[in-house]
């Protein structure tokens, strides 16, 4: 239970921690965060500063390394491939995220009911992916689409071949997002399941003398009660999926002629790199793809803090 | 202002709640409720759904090679060859799978235990000390929160490469080593599980601060730092992006890249499929973190809470 593990807090103490510093040592702080701030700048910051210092230049088999100012960024934005991949990853974002987290809300609210037998092993159960590595999940999901010996291959015996190839054609999105959604659905039911037992009891409590029905509950209580931890969710989950890449590029052998080099951004700056040697032009398509996503999840905060004013 | 108000000041409703929870558990909700079928009958098919893959791993990696292809997938049939699996999965090419499990325990080790014992001592940093360019340290670390990690895999292959970082233990622990969320987690239940005043008690008793630290507040951290530490341990168990990109050498691979290469022999010309192995490989490489996972589930949930709800 989240309730009990958590130390009774004291109201006094959430305060500022300001007037109590100790007289000595404005900087003893900085023992505690210096380290971290350190591999940080390391690991984070110089591959960011790193990455735009290489988008403005560009190396030539002739004449080498040469400034050019902004002209990668002109050639991404006007890139059919990246557009064609980000296109591909919202259409994802915008059909896979809304399903995984109306199931994830489904189930955090059946499990918080009370009218549900065996709560602790649902939620176990539907948890418990979430420990699989992306590449086993994709394994064996790729295995289970794949025709030689795969599930879906008898299901096609079994209908007749009216039933479609999960990795051909527009299947293939369909097929990833399956995966994905499998990966993460408890692991947002979970999120979801934790803010709705810190509502308080008594609320609870108030909502049955005037005679509230279980929907009415759910709908005037629970739902506001997830606003901040839905927030939380759609952003980690549009991170995500702009950043898609270990389950299709897991599952490409299976489908080479569906998914292609640049299915999403990240497998196009991936293959950039490491097939065609363009660094510059890789490290430019990472920072437009950081640029976005940053965009993306501040006006999914932006809306989330305008509507709870 | 610190920083501590600004995040917990965007939700002050969360520290009333905080409060009031002990009386939570006196009052289960809903206790005039009775048991749902339709509940339970809706909720049984998203366990199927999570469970039928794994179930299916289990199945499948008792099987040889010729009975995958040749039996029915969700049910055992041919030879019981899970031992003769297993023996495989550790001799095939002179037991690189053995090296591998070496190499992710390795990863594990340093990296989120590196991740953990960072992101504790910061988020006890930022929550209990007031500093100069504590605000900035604020703004960054919530900025690369943002941030997409795989977009930055590919400049960060670059700059190690430069710095011939690539292809050694190194390229895929130092990036471990940063957890913006365990260094969050750590902050807000920090806030609330360590009293101002037990360290000012210290400070006056003469103690030291680092010896307060290990002595007074690293107890009361525990629950958070095992939390933090199921994060980023499942984390860099299942890491695939990184060391792909900065590994070329087999012997340095993680288990998820070493058995997707073992997946991809298939596909190469002249190579040799060896699909149980994969599958039975699949089967070794979880159940340790499962195992991890579900005897530490507990910690985790509580720790999650404190995430999910006061950001």
């Amino acid at each position: 239970m989240s309730a009990n593990s958590l130390p009774a807090a004291k109201p006094a103490i959430v305060g500022s921690p300001r007037r109590r510093r100790p007289a000595r040592g404005r900087w003893a702080g900085w023992g505690f965060v210096g380290p971290f701030v350190v591999v940080f700048a390391f690991v984070l910051l110089a591959p960011i500063g790193y990455a735009i210092y290489l988008s403005l230049y560009r190396q030539q088999l002739i004449g080498g390394t040469t400034f050019t100012g902004l002209s990668n960024y002109h050639l991404a934005l006007t890139d059919p491939r990246l557009w064609s991949s980000l296109r591909r990853v919202l259409l994802f974002l915008a059909v896979q995220v809304p399903i995984m987290l109306v199931l994830a809300l489904l189930a955090a609210l059946a499990l918080d009911s009370a009218r549900l037998r065996w709560a602790k092993l649902y939620r176990l159960s539907i948890f418990l992916p979430y420990a699989v590595p992306a590449v086993v999940a994709s394994l064996m999901w790729g295995f289970m689409y794949g025709s030689q010996f795969g599930l879906i291959a008898r299901l096609r015996t079994f209908f007749g071949g009216h039933f479609p190839d999960p990795l051909s054609g527009n299947w293939a999105l369909t097929a990833i997002g399956n995966v994905v959604t499998w990966e993460f659905v408890g692991y947002n039911m979970l999120i979801f399941f934790s803010a709705l037992r810190a509502v308080p009891g008594e609320l609870y409590e108030a909502a049955e003398l005037d005679g509230a029905t279980h929907l009415g509950i759910v709908r005037w209580i629970k739902l506001p009660a997830l606003r901040v931890a839905i927030v939380v969710a759609v952003i980690f989950s549009v991170i995500g999926s702009l950043q898609l890449f270990n389950e299709p590029n897991i599952l490409q052998p299976l489908a080479p002629n569906t998914i292609s080099t640049n299915f999403t951004p990240n497998m196009y700056a991936y293959n950039l790199s490491f097939a065609g040697q363009e660094y510059n032009y890789s490290a430019t398509i990472a920072i437009v793809m950081g640029f976005v996503t940053v965009i993306i999840a501040g006006a999914v905060q932006w809306y989330g803090r305008r509507r709870a004013a | 202002m610190s920083a501590t108000e600004t995040a917990s000041g965007m939700e002050p409703v969360v520290t009333e709640t905080r409060r009031r929870q002990p009386r939570l558990a006196r009052h289960p909700r809903g206790r005039r409720g009775r048991h749902s079928v339709l509940l339970s009958v809706l909720m049984t098919v998203m366990l199927l759904y999570a469970l039928l893959p794994l179930f299916w791993l289990v199945v499948n990696s008792t099987k040889t090679q010729a009975a995958l292809f040749s039996t029915f997938g969700l049910w055992f049939g041919g030879r019981f060859a899970l031992w003769s699996n297993i023996h495989q999965v550790f001799t095939y090419n002179n037991g690189i799978f053995a090296r591998w499990l070496g190499n992710t325990v390795l990863y594990v080790v340093v990296g989120a235990g590196g991740a953990t014992l960072l992101a504790t001592l910061a988020g006890y940093g930022m929550a209990k000390y007031d500093f100069p360019g504590k605000r900035i340290v604020f703004a960054v670390v919530l900025g690369a929160v943002a941030v997409p990690g795989t977009a930055l895999a590919v400049p960060t292959f670059l700059l190690f490469s430069d710095l011939h970082l690539t292809n050694t233990p190194w390229s895929v622990i130092l990036p471990s080593l940063i957890s913006p969320l365990g260094l969050y987690l750590i902050w807000m239940y920090a806030s609330e599980a360590v009293p101002t005043e037990l360290l000012e008690a210290a400070r006056i008793d003469g103690a030291g601060e680092l010896r307060t630290f290990l002595v007074i507040s690293s107890r009361l951290l525990t629950p958070g730092v095992v939390t933090v530490a199921l994060f980023t341990v499942v984390a860099t168990w299942n890491n695939y992006f990184l060391p792909l990109i900065m590994l070329s050498n087999p012997r340095w691979y993680p288990l998820t890249v070493g058995l997707n290469s073992w997946n991809a022999q298939a596909a190469t010309a002249g190579g040799q499929a060896i699909y149980n192995l994969v599958i039975t490989g699949s089967l070794l490489t979880i159940i340790p973190i499962m195992a991890a996972f579900l005897y530490l589930q507990r910690y985790w949930r509580s720790g999650l809470a404190a995430g999910s709800v006061k950001q």
